[in-house]
Formats: structure tokens, C-alpha cells, sequence
């Protein structure tokens, strides 16, 4: 009884969660302006409407970028990181973790509007490069999270080994370590792209001039006649992210099933 | 230094690589964020003048933040949707990990999980359009309970206010909630709950006083994760609200940039982290009392 009833709530709870994507394809395909019940038509307009505007291919090319660049740099700050807080004991470890970490719970408003204010004073022009700046920040929690996990589980007795048979730090890190970490560097590459792309508020406000695919969302939802055409945008881009979801997820099972572990979800 | 002994030189070195080894890390977050939120501080102490900034040092800011009814009434929404987001979601959100974690096979555990994530890989901004749309005068409910006749005009109720601030947020941190109470639920040894009902405990009980206690450090993560950024939230109010209804993030905005009054916007970010962190760690003590009291 009591397990059919938490069932049921539970299927509810994902039509909660669902609910929004599920309007998606509804409104990028029905053919009026307004989004909003009832529909009207099938139309595929709204499609060719914004496959058209040059200014969406700008802002993927510069999210690209970005997420590119911030992907690769947090993940090489979090493996500095995680790699020295697993194997090292050091004086302030709790402290400066504790920084790297801040972002995690700081809102983002107040990381972008200090940043900010400081590159205002100082007289840095804002570009894409100050939105990887400002994106780093936040993504290298996420990165030293998944990887520290993945460093702690490294066994100690085989770095250990590797040395003894006359390897130098760097070729033992290099053949033995990285190796054995690299699920944990693809899934925190993963991540901070994906944390990147999805990023709104430093983008907007650390780019300048320049826009991103959120920023460039975010100012079409100003044109009540724009709408339509992000709905569109909106659902290849559910399309693209369930694919790659399955397919990362589809790798993740096997690389768990392949070591023999857990299966813990992944997420967070 | 202590290079004498041997183990202190080795101390040394141990210490020295970890150190070297975090330096680019810390560095990065010393100058790009350490720094920054000082600058904050600093800026919140000092004086507005036309288009620059004096340096004279001043409450005045502070005091304007507290007593200023607008910037008060702000702060005071800011926080209570917050709190009201954080109860809504950990609440619904407690059921499904508990479901996920103890009524679903272990191998299909994965894929639940999965469901419960996918929604939160598209766009948070589109997302949080679509509720507008959801709750909208002529949305998706008020359309729908209109074309059935339960109402006659649209419900204003859900639409464009700090309720749909409300549901929305509470779809936009699901998983941030759902995530860590199950990893807590995942982590309780069965064999309690089966020790707790030999020993004549009904399954309502056995749940309040073994699984409840044992799942309560998922749930204080969940709510901190959940808390502490939907306070800055600047998208909702904007994009739900039409900036009508500002919250705290969207007046630091208007003053750090239209405004021009960096100082008292530096004041506000200030006063706002410190509004969080002194709710948090009240939120924790009170957390630590009631563990202790179970055991």
C-alpha cells in the first residue's frame, strides 16, 4: 500500500520535473507568435526562422569557446588541487580548500559583481576571455569535487611501486596516475562544459559586448516575437543533451561495471 | 629552517610539495575571488561621489541597507523565498530519494536517477521561461481549468509573483535536493531498519527514529545547496516578474551599474552573504541539537 502510494507520488514528481520540456516541441512547432494554449497550427517555420539568424551562430561559436577553454582550465586547476589535498599533508590545506570551494556556495551575483568591479577599476576590457575568467571560478568546485574522488581511490602502493622500479615523479604520474584517474578527467571535462555552457549570469555580465548562447537566449525573450524561435532552439537542444546524456551515462555504466564499483548516480 | 633532523626536512618537503602543488589553484582564487570579495568590502566602507568613489570611510552604507524600507522589504522577500523554496523542495524532494533508494531495484536505481537529471541539462533560462508560460495569465493552467469551466477568469494567484518565483525555483533545484538525500539514504545500513522492527518498532516508527536521524546529514546538505544560491537568484525575478518584483540579486545589479552607487551595492552583497551565513550556521546548530537529541 504504502509502496504503490510513494510510486505514484514519485511518477507525479517527474511530471513536475518534466513538465516544462514537455511544452517545448509544443510551442516550437505550433504556428503563432504567442505561446500560449491553444494551439494553432503545425508549422516547422520557427525552425528555419532561427537556423537563419547570424546572430545565434555568433554566440554558439563564442559559448564553444568559452566552454571549451573553461572546460580544459578548471579541470587542470582541479587536478592541481585534488591531486595535492589527497596526497599531501600541508599547513592551511583546510583554508585554502576552502576558498577554492567558496564559489560553490557563494551566489553568483556577488561572484560576478566583484569580479566585475574589479576589472572595471582596473581597467580590463571585458570579452569572452574575462566570461572564462569569471567561469573558471565557479567550475573548478565541480572539477576538484569529482576528481579529488578519483585521486582518493587511488592506491598509494602502486605509485610506491612505480618509483622503486626507477620511474621519476613526472613518468609515474604520467603512466601509473593519470591513467587510473582519467574517468574522473572526462567527467569533470564533462561537467564544467556543461556547468559553462548552461552559465547566465557572468556571462552577461562579464562579456561585454560579446554574447553567449544563454545570453543570447536571455535577450531574445525581450522580442515577444523572438519567443517561438528559442522554443525551437530550445528543443534541439534537449534533443542534443539526451543524447549526449545517454551516451556519456552509457560510457559511465561500463567504466563502473568494467572496476567492479558502485553505481552512485554520477550527478554531483 | 628546521632542515636538522630528518624528519623535519622531510615534513618539509611534504608540506613544500603540497603547497607547490595547490599554488595555481589557490593563486587563481586568491586573485580572481579572494581579492574581488575584498574589493566588495572595502567598497561597502567607503563614500559615492558622482562617477567615482570617495575614500572615506563610512557606515552610512550599512545603515542605509537596514533602515532604507525599499532595500529592507527586498532583503526581507529575498530571504523568506528562499527559505520558502528551500522547505518546498527538500520536502518534495525527501519522498522521491527515499523511494529511489528503498522501493526501486538496485539495478534500476541508475535510471531514476537518470530521469531525475536529465531536465536539468536544458537551459535553466528556458526553463525557467516555460514556467512562465506554465503559470501565465493565459498559461497552461489557467487555460486548461478555464476550457474545463472550474474558472471563469484566468487565477492571479500563480502567475507573474513571488508564488511562481516559488515553484520555479523548487523545479530548478530538484536534483539539488534529491541528490544528496539519496546518497545519505543509500549510506544507512538495512540491517537497522530490520533491527529496529525485530525489536517491535512499527515501520512509521523504525522511520522516524532510524532511517529520519540517519538520512539528516543528506538532508542539511540538500537544504544549504538549495538555500544559499536561490538568495541571489537574478533570472527569475526577471524573466517570471518581468523586474517588477525585484529580490536582492537584481537591486545589487541596479546599483553596481545603472545606479552607480557601488558603494551601497557592495554594502547590500555584503549584508546578503552575511544574512545567509548567519541563517546557515543557525540552520546547522539547530541541525547538531537535534542529532544529539536523538542519540
Amino acid at each position: 500500500m504504502k509502496f504503490s502510494g510513494l510510486r505514484v507520488y514519485a511518477i507525479g514528481y517527474l511530471i513536475f520535473l518534466y513538465a516544462p520540456i514537455l511544452l517545448l516541441p509544443l510551442f516550437a512547432f505550433n504556428d503563432s507568435k504567442v505561446i500560449a494554449f491553444p494551439l494553432s497550427g503545425f508549422t516547422t517555420s520557427w525552425f528555419s526562422q532561427m537556423w537563419a539568424d547570424d546572430n545565434l551562430w555568433n554566440a554558439l561559436k563564442n559559448s564553444v569557446i568559452v566552454s571549451s577553454s573553461v572546460a580544459v582550465l578548471s579541470t587542470a586547476f582541479g587536478v592541481f588541487a585534488a591531486r595535492a589535498t589527497t596526497r599531501y599533508a600541508f599547513p592551511g590545506k583546510g583554508g585554502i580548500l576552502g576558498l577554492i570551494m567558496l564559489p560553490l556556495v557563494l551566489p553568483e551575483m556577488i561572484v560576478a559583481m566583484s569580479l566585475l568591479i574589479v576589472l572595471l577599476a582596473i581597467g580590463f576590457p571585458l570579452s569572452i576571455f574575462t566570461i572564462i575568467l569569471g567561469h573558471v571560478l565557479i567550475c573548478t568546485p565541480f572539477a576538484v569535487a569529482i576528481l579529488s574522488s578519483a585521486f582518493q581511490s587511488l592506491d598509494k602502493s602502486l605509485e610506491e611501486a612505480a618509483y622503486d622500479l626507477g620511474e621519476t615523479p613526472f613518468s609515474t604520474f604520467r603512466l601509473i596516475i593519470f591513467p587510473l584517474v582519467m574517468p574522473g578527467i572526462i567527467s569533470s571535462l564533462l561537467i564544467s562544459f556543461t556547468i559553462s555552457l548552461d552559465e547566465f549570469i557572468i556571462a552577461f555580465f562579464l562579456g561585454g559586448n560579446e554574447t553567449t548562447l544563454s545570453v543570447y537566449i536571455f535577450g531574445q525573450f525581450r522580442f515577444p516575437a523572438k519567443v517561438p524561435s528559442i522554443m525551437a532552439l530550445g528543443t534541439i537542444l534537449v534533443c542534443l543533451s539526451i543524447a549526449l546524456l545517454a551516451t556519456a551515462e552509457y560510457f559511465r555504466r561500463r567504466g563502473i561495471a568494467k572496476a567492479g564499483g558502485k553505481d552512485t548516480g554520477g550527478f554531483l | 629552517m628546521a632542515k636538522s633532523t630528518k624528519v623535519g626536512r622531510f615534513r618539509d618537503t611534504e608540506a613544500a610539495s603540497g603547497l607547490a602543488l595547490i599554488s595555481p589553484t589557490a593563486l587563481y582564487a586568491i586573485l580572481l575571488l579572494a581579492a574581488p570579495l575584498a574589493t566588495i568590502i572595502i567598497y561597502s566602507l567607503l563614500t559615492d561621489g558622482e562617477l567615482t568613489i570617495i575614500r572615506d570611510f563610512t557606515f552610512a552604507n550599512y545603515i542605509e541597507t537596514w533602515t532604507n524600507r525599499i532595500y529592507r522589504s527586498i532583503m526581507f522577500r529575498s530571504l523568506s523565498v528562499s527559505i520558502a523554496v528551500t522547505i518546498l523542495t527538500v520536502l518534495l524532494a525527501y519522498p522521491v530519494a527515499y523511494f529511489v533508494s528503498f522501493h526501486v531495484a538496485p539495478d534500476k536505481k541508475s535510471l531514476w536517477l537518470f530521469l531525475i537529471t536529465i531536465p536539468f541539462w536544458t537551459s535553466y533560462l528556458i526553463r525557467v521561461f516555460l514556467w512562465k508560460v506554465i503559470l501565465g495569465y493565459n498559461g497552461v493552467i489557467n487555460s486548461g481549468l478555464m476550457s474545463v469551466g472550474v474558472i471563469d477568469e484566468p487565477l492571479t494567484a500563480i502567475s507573474y509573483n513571488v508564488q511562481a518565483f516559488v515553484v520555479t525555483l523548487a523545479h530548478a533545484y530538484a536534483p539539488f535536493a534529491i541528490l544528496p538525500i539519496f546518497v545519505a539514504l543509500e549510506k544507512i545500513d538495512r540491517s537497522l531498519l530490520e533491527a529496529g522492527q525485530d525489536l517491535g518498532e512499527s515501520k512509521f516508527r523504525t522511520f522516524l527514529r532510524v532511517t529520519l536521524p540517519l538520512s539528516i546529514p543528506g538532508v542539511a546538505a540538500a537544504v544549504l545547496i538549495v538555500f544559499i544560491p536561490t538568495i541571489g537568484d537574478y533570472v527569475t525575478p526577471n524573466l517570471i516578474g518581468g523586474g517588477k518584483i525585484p529580490m536582492i540579486a537584481n537591486v545589487i545589479e541596479k546599483l553596481m551599474l545603472k545606479g552607480d552607487n557601488k558603494p551601497l551595492g557592495s554594502a547590500i552583497a555584503v549584508s546578503a552573504m552575511i544574512v545567509v551565513t548567519l541563517v546557515s550556521l543557525l540552520f546547522l546548530f539547530l541541525i547538531r541539537k537535534y542529532l544529539r537529541a536523538t542519540k
